[in-house]
């Protein structure tokens, strides 16, 4: 059985009905990856999925257990973590302070060692440790939101554009380090704009056109899916 | 001089307690609770009725009154607030203004408008400095206000509960990603901005003792009028907001008008707002994309 299962799931803002029905599944240890353009409802999937927007109907499951009307605050128990898009990591606090409201629903027993396995996997988070959030770069933002994101130990890590707004070589890392991460045993539901990257660590993949799935299959047949070629990965 | 610039600390430290409340509830749930001066004036009333009709002692008397208010604070938020959590803040103002309205209006009816002289909460011998005299009351303000101060700033920084307070504060959607009870922290902020309110009331009517249920307003306003000019928001920027608008006030009375000085303190922060809009200590929200 699958990790997590979405299931017809139909999202409204308003009168607008923005999901039309998305179903798909993630099983453990894999990675994937939903994409698609501008509008066409990833992030709004994801956000659906971890609670923060409440689906009209429709069926999430996490390890067979139901979770549609679990508050947001409540999925990190779950064992499920997002990393959202635009970062969002604290400005205002430092980057320590960070990584320990990543870890706030634990006991505080393990923090050490969980902050120190969030600082191997990216040693600049340690050099800053005590540097305000809203100071760090670009880059490091997405470290630190990824890093926060680690702290309750997820089963399953859900990126929404952690390429975004990241120079080249820092896209390059950001993905290594999800192949790291996902080698580790970490499973990860991955939203991206930069199909290409995506498609190329993801085993498999869902391609959503407003608001509905139109293409699945592993990330490899989409890679090389024609209609796929042309409207995302530019021919 | 030094004796009113003490007096103007004192009389600060109270207006810095009150600027707390709206601060910490500006931050975090980005209302004006204009129902916070009255939560000083229950507090204050829930002192006086436990010392001088109950006959107990002061501190019982005092956690009676925080016990009372944190509990009044949480209920107003609760009933009044949370249904309009996303309604818009017009909506979310007029409200704050309706509920300060409902609660002057029942202490109306339960005390009548008769002023009770307030039984002397400090009853310590004052300090004299050669020829300057200082009243208990002006010392335990300043030391109150001290310890508050610390402890506030302890909580928010050393504190699990007080860094998630920041959080929620800046990111609500975040804060929930975290794990984290936006409702709940939301409530305990109000929680502590009313109990810090009972006790300023308990400061503010041992100063000035005539307990009235319009006692809380004006303390309300100017308090909120300090939290502002230090940069609503800010937790030290409510202190040193408190603090100076208490010593301008009382210089103000001293040597120019007791009738302007009013006038003069509220002049003085259309004078910051202009110069720095964001009050004193308040940071303006820089956007990284």
């Amino acid at each position: 059985m699958a990790l997590l299962n979405v299931n017809d799931l139909h999202v409204y803002y308003g009168s607008i009905h923005a999901i039309k029905g998305v179903s798909f599944e993630v099983n453990e240890g894999e990675i994937v990856t939903l994409i698609g353009a501008n509008g066409a409802g990833k992030s709004t999937t994801l956000n659906t999925v971890a609670g923060l927007l409440k689906p009209r109907s429709g069926e999430v499951t996490l390890n067979g257990k139901s979770l549609i009307g679990t508050p947001a605050h409540k999925m990190v128990s779950e064992g499920m973590a997002l990393c959202p898009e635009g970062r969002r990591i604290f400005q205002q606090l430092t980057v320590r302070e960070n990584l320990e409201m990543g870890a706030y629903t634990g006991d505080g027993s393990t923090l050490s060692s969980d902050l120190d396995k969030v600082y191997e996997l990216f040693p600049r988070l340690k050099e800053r440790y005590k540097q305000v959030a809203g100071t760090l770069s670009g880059g490091e933002q997405q470290m630190l939101a990824m890093g926060r994101a680690l702290m309750s130990k997820p089963r399953i890590l859900m990126l929404d554009e952690p390429s975004m707004g990241l120079a080249p070589i820092l896209v390059e890392q950001i993905f290594e380090t999800i192949k790291h991460l996902n080698s580790q045993g970490t499973t990860i539901l991955l939203v991206e704009q930069n199909a290409q990257m995506a498609l190329s660590v993801a085993t498999r993949g869902y391609v959503l056109e407003t608001g509905r799935v139109v293409t699945s299959g592993t990330g490899k047949e989409l890679l090389h899916n024609d209609s796929v070629r042309k409207a995302y990965l530019g021919g | 001089m030094l004796s009113y610039f003490i007096n103007g600390i004192s009389l600060g430290s109270v207006y810095a307690i009150i600027a707390l409340g709206y601060t910490m509830v500006y931050g975090i749930a980005k209302m004006l609770n204009f129902a916070h001066g009255d939560v000083i004036m229950i507090g204050g009333y829930m002192a006086f009725c436990s010392s001088a009709y109950l006959g107990w002692p002061v501190i019982p008397s005092v956690l009676f009154a925080i016990v009372v208010c944190t509990m009044l604070g949480i209920v107003i938020e609760r009933l009044a607030y949370k249904p309009l959590r996303d309604a818009s803040s017009l909506a979310v103002l007029i409200t704050a203004i309706g509920v300060s309205y409902f609660l002057q209006n029942a202490a109306l009816l339960i005390w009548s408008s008769n002023p009770k002289a307030f039984p002397n909460m400090v009853n310590l011998p004052g300090i004299v400095i050669g020829d300057i005299q200082i009243s208990s009351v002006a010392i335990v303000t300043i030391i109150a206000c001290i310890v508050i101060m610390i402890a506030l700033t302890a909580f928010t920084t050393r504190t699990k509960l007080g860094k998630a307070m920041r959080a929620v504060s800046e990111d609500k959607g975040a804060a929930q990603l975290m794990g984290i009870n936006v409702n709940a922290t939301i409530s305990m902020t109000f929680a502590i901005g009313s109990g810090l309110a009972a006790i300023a009331g308990v400061l503010l009517c041992s100063a000035y003792p005539t307990l009235m249920p319009t006692t809380g307003a004006m303390p309300g306003i100017k308090a909120f009028t300090a939290a502002v000019f230090g940069g609503i928001g800010s937790i030290p920027g409510a202190m040193l907001g408190g603090i100076l608008l208490g010593i301008i006030e009382i210089f103000a009375k001293a040597y120019i008008s007791t009738q302007l000085s009013d006038a003069i303190v509220f002049a003085v922060l259309i004078i910051v707002l202009i110069v720095k809009p964001t009050g004193l200590l308040g940071k303006k929200q820089a956007e990284k994309v």
